[in-house]
């Protein structure tokens, strides 16, 4: 590959399996699949915890992006897809999931993801996604009380950043580090669409600008237009984030200047898996009140 | 008396040269990343193209989102004031002016006097603008003439559901892969910007005769989508990308009256 055909946006794919854990012993194993627009997720859970999962890039198609992502997570364990007692679809493309016993919404299986992976005292929910943005409040159960989202704009998704990574050159793993190495903090770009943000940074570029400047420009630009969707909700503590955004220190360290605190409750879990952690255990609490179907 | 009317838009920089009311000069070039090149660059094309030296030029206008960087410039006015007065001067029945730019869309209502009674802009989006449809044509790799052309040649009416053009693109390239027509995306495309254009302008209460300027006004494509958006018919000026520029010449020579 040359230099030229290096894809800046694309983020790592993956799977991973628990070891420690033996699946024969579940008495319920259930699988959430969420196809969002850029990214797809699916989780397998045995009664209710983590047991593999696997992240992966959306296709064009959204059947086979849930047939790649199942497959990637049983791939490291040695469970077969009819072992799954109950599966649940959500995301953007959560009907188009073949082998799903039923689908949910995404707002709803983001609310309880991260009531599992934040813990209980969870009340707001920001999910910055591939496609869009999302602000739940929610109660100690994970159920959602209210919401916000934002899905005709790109300004404040994921897919934004991707665009601006792969303009920059920069990969978008390093994006938020980068955005660190200036002097001083440079003013948001002033547009917030990202057409329009494209052409700003590239006028900042040729203006001198280094690129960590520029980057710094644009996630102060991202925090500030994010903070304003939150504040239309409102934030009750505990405020966490999911979502593959959450993962950039670059956009989370700014807003969390602009909101004045910073946000304590860490996860271990990869955040781009709170909404089909979510479906997995809708899956399980389905599967415990009515069986297969 | 001889004016010169600069126009530097967000694409494009356009320049007039206007002598005792009339038209003598154009001149027009793509704004790159150093705008202030494309004032040097414009100047020198509209005086060639009107045969008249920079010293015979007795007063100069600007508008147009980059006009603070005309230096010169005698009188400068908003893009609103100039597309109002170039329609009116071109023609004295418009009563709506439409112009769709590459980064920003407005909607001018204007008098018999080419006098401004109400206005709408879209410079926040690319969604509303010019900029849309040329990422569309990067995604489907067609010339923006062939683009136009083919949105005429469509047989069926299908939506392009995000408004986004970054998201849009991706809309697009997964219509590509479902084989669809690559006629019906290039109408949907058009139909896409002409809703949010349209809505912006029936904001301003539409009145006929309506115009459209601004270089997408030369996309026939767009043109027929705008009309069956808005039930009414849309003439399109002559050199509409000029009609800004022109509107500023004009009204350089007038403030000169005054």
């Amino acid at each position: 590959m040359t230099s030229q055909q290096v894809e800046y946006w694309r983020w790592d794919e993956g799977n991973w399996a628990d070891p420690n854990k033996n699946w024969k012993e579940a008495k319920v194993i259930s699988a959430g699949v969420d196809i969002g627009s850029v990214s797809t997720q699916a989780v397998i859970m045995t009664d209710g915890e983590l047991y593999a999962y696997a992240n992966t890039r959306s296709g064009y198609n959204s059947r086979e992006s849930a047939n790649k992502a199942i497959g990637m997570a049983l791939n490291g364990t040695n469970l077969k897809l009819e072992n799954l007692d109950f599966t649940v679809g959500t995301g953007y493309g959560r009907v188009k999931v073949p082998f799903a016993n039923k689908a949910i919404t995404e707002i709803a299986c983001h609310a309880r993801g991260a009531n599992f992976m934040y813990g209980p005292t969870v009340r707001t929910v920001l999910d910055m996604g591939g496609q869009d943005l999302k602000v739940i409040r929610c109660d100690g159960k994970g159920k959602v009380e209210n919401f916000l989202m934002n899905e005709k704009c790109a300004a404040g998704t994921g897919r934004g950043m991707e665009v601006i990574a792969d303009l920059l050159k920069v990969p978008i793993g390093k994006v938020g580090e980068l955005s660190f190495e200036v002097d001083e903090e440079p003013p948001p770009v002033s547009t917030t669409c990202v057409v329009f943000a494209k052409t700003e940074a590239l006028g900042l570029l040729k203006g001198g600008w280094p690129v960590p400047k520029v980057l710094a420009a644009y996630c102060s630009a991202m925090a500030h237009r994010v903070y304003s969707q939150i504040m239309t909700v409102g934030i009750q503590q505990d405020f966490v984030i999911t979502g593959g955004i959450a993962k950039n220190i670059g956009v989370v360290k700014r807003l969390e200047k602009e909101l004045g605190f910073e946000f304590f409750k860490k996860t271990n879990i990869d955040t781009q898996l709170a909404g089909a952690i979510g479906a997995a255990l809708f899956a399980k609490g389905l599967y415990e009140k009515q069986g297969r179907r | 008396m001889i004016t010169a009317g600069i126009d530097m838009g967000a694409a494009f920089a356009k320049m007039v040269i206007v002598k005792d009311g009339e038209l003598i000069g154009k001149g027009i070039c793509k704004v790159t990343l150093e705008p202030e090149e494309a004032v040097r660059t414009v100047q020198e094309l509209a005086l060639k193209d009107a045969g008249v030296r920079p010293d015979e030029i007795q007063r100069v206008g600007a508008t147009g989102a980059g006009r603070k960087l005309v230096k010169n410039a005698d009188v400068v006015v908003t893009d609103v004031t100039a597309d109002a007065a170039g329609a009116n001067y071109l023609d004295k029945a418009v009563r709506t002016v439409i112009d769709v730019g590459g980064e920003e869309a407005r909607a001018v209502k204007i008098n018999e006097e080419g006098k401004v009674i109400s206005f709408a802009v879209n410079d926040k989006c690319a969604a509303g603008a010019g900029a849309f449809i040329e990422a569309m044509t990067r995604a489907l790799e067609l010339p923006m003439e062939d683009f136009a052309k083919y949105s005429l040649k469509s047989t069926q009416k299908i939506p392009i559901n995000a408004q986004c053009a970054i998201f849009a693109e991706s809309e697009v390239v997964s219509l590509i892969n479902e084989m669809t027509p690559r006629e019906d995306i290039c109408r949907a495309v058009h139909d896409g910007i002409s809703d949010r254009v349209s809505s912006m302008a029936k904001r301003v209460g539409i009145e006929e005769k309506v115009v459209l300027i601004g270089g997408t006004a030369k996309n026939i494509g767009l043109l027929k989508s705008l009309e069956d958006a808005l039930g009414m018919k849309i003439t399109v000026l002559p050199d509409p990308e000029f009609v800004s520029a022109l509107g500023i010449g004009i009204l350089a020579a007038k403030d000169s009256e005054n």
